[in-house]
């Protein structure tokens, strides 16, 4: 489901020069969906792997997973 | 047994009349807690330093979830490697926060062996704040919650935060509406906001069985869920007079055995909308105007009651200062049944979620939105009439104008014609 949406999504994230995005961010990339709808396929993005939570504690900000991301945040590098 | 870092300005923190949470993690690190005593290390460098040494956020979370874990790390992990990471789990509290000693034990246990061991009970949005853990602990952590003690995350993020409520009718005989089975149900049927954040900014539900509204929720929620009344106080004539005549004690004696109680002075002249008045042992209330601030309730509570036709007050939109000023939440529906299942707010709930989530910017909660775009346009959406009950003080200000296009005319009018019939 979502596919066409999903690729979309991702697309875009990878053209911006951030590597944090807010939710509404993301929604830019498909505009004729509706926000809601837009979520289920943001979280289909995100069970799948290919976009991650990044959170401070109070907003939650969506990027693209990367090799021992974990890692390199656990060391002070993300 | 000495401490590992000295710590002589977080000392000072022991020293006033009030139980120091200094000393309980000190209690733990003397146990031999190293992320106790790496703590201590830490904050005493930042009192010294002026400067909190704690970055901010992180990608760590258990699969699926995009709440309830908050990622912290310690910039300064060459000195205090025990607290290099330091995430803060969220556990949502039961309704009304009743446990059971059991349950609080073995999440104290599983804390104990997977955490720091400290908690604070409860942070402000309700939930139990786990403080202090690694990343590797996160799913054997939230395994044993989910599995052995049936219990969930709470929200973070962006997200809906773990609904909030008042004892409500367990204890309190004011409750209005049973806020145990409302933030259940809210909790229940909400799961996927709570877990998987899609707002632009948190939100947050809270629920007070009546106007006294002991969880503050019109302070602090997006939505409060208020209990009142659309009948008449309930009036014990008897009960008044024995009041009055010094048989039983105001405040249900929290002023302590008093004789002096001077119904006038206390009840009759601090009510707010003066819609009452007492001819010799009798009590009057001009229901229509009372405003359900329940003074006079709380001033002698076996002569005076809550009506029985009961319900809610909706109100939307309070939140802290962090992005405007604080702001109080405004009433939206001033008067809903709400009985189970609740099926007529959850569907307002869903509109003001659709309109929130297109119209709403990053990081701004549903009240800074409502105040962006008005009242109106936030009304138009959730599909409600205006109504007095909405604007703050009404009768200070009788130019309110909800729509243009409620108006006959409209706003606009032609200077040109108006001139030729007012040509003088």
């Amino acid at each position: 489901m979502y596919e066409e949406a999903k690729d979309k999504i991702i697309e875009y994230v990878k053209q911006q020069k951030k590597s944090k995005l807010y939710f509404n961010d993301l929604c830019k990339a498909v505009p004729e969906i509706k926000m809601m709808q837009a979520k289920k396929v943001v979280n289909e993005l995100i069970t799948e792997g290919k976009l991650k939570y990044w959170s401070s504690g109070s907003t939650t900000m969506y990027m693209l997973p990367s090799e021992g991301d974990v890692a390199k945040e656990e060391e002070g590098m993300n | 047994m000495a401490l590992k870092h000295a710590t002589p300005m977080l000392d000072e923190l022991e020293k006033g009349p009030w139980p120091s949470f200094v000393s309980d993690v000190k209690r733990l690190a003397v146990k031999g807690n190293k992320m106790c005593e790496d703590w201590l290390g830490l904050m005493e460098l930042s009192f010294q330093e002026k400067e909190g040494h704690w970055k901010h956020g992180g990608i760590v979370g258990v699969f699926g979830y995009g709440g309830g874990v908050i990622g912290r790390y310690c910039d300064r992990p060459d000195l205090f490697p025990n607290v290099a990471h330091f995430h803060t789990m969220r556990v949502n509290q039961p309704a009304s926060k009743y446990y059971t000693s059991d349950i609080l034990r073995k999440i104290c246990d599983i804390w104990d062996a997977k955490g720091s061991g400290l908690t604070n009970m409860h942070g402000s949005t309700g939930d139990i704040v786990l403080l202090g853990t690694t990343t590797d602990q996160l799913e054997p952590i939230f395994y044993e919650l989910t599995h052995d003690l049936k219990m969930d995350l709470g929200g973070s993020g962006s997200n809906l935060r773990s609904p909030e409520g008042c004892l409500g009718m367990s204890r309190c005989e004011w409750a209005c509406i049973n806020t145990q089975d409302i933030i259940y149900d809210l909790t229940q049927e909400f799961q996927d906001a709570l877990h998987r954040p899609m707002f632009p900014y948190k939100f947050k539900f809270k629920s007070s069985g009546c106007p006294m509204d002991c969880v503050a929720a019109i302070a602090r929620a997006d939505c409060s869920i208020i209990g009142t009344w659309r009948d008449d106080i309930r009036i014990d004539q008897d009960a008044v007079s024995a009041y009055i005549g010094g048989e039983i004690v105001p405040h249900g004696g929290a002023g302590g055995a008093r004789k002096d109680f001077d119904i006038k002075a206390e009840v009759i002249d601090l009510c707010p909308t003066k819609c009452m008045e007492v001819n010799g042992k009798t009590l009057k209330i001009y229901n229509e105007d009372c405003v359900r601030c329940m003074h006079c309730i709380r001033v002698m509570p076996r002569a005076l009651r809550p009506g029985l036709d009961t319900g809610a007050t909706i109100l939307m939109g309070a939140k802290a200062p962090i992005l405007e000023g604080a702001q109080l939440s405004s009433v939206i529906i001033p008067f809903i049944k709400m009985e189970s299942p609740y099926t007529e707010f959850k569907e307002y709930v869903e509109k003001v979620w659709d309109w929130w989530m297109e119209n709403g910017k990053n990081r701004e909660r549903l009240g800074e939105t409502i105040q962006r775009l008005s009242l109106r346009e936030f009304l138009k959406a959730v599909e409600l009439e205006p109504d007095p009950r909405m604007v703050n003080t009404p009768r200070y200000n009788p130019y309110i104008f909800y729509d243009p296009a409620g108006v006959p005319g409209g706003w606009d009018h032609d200077a040109v014609e108006y001139r030729k019939r007012h040509q003088a």
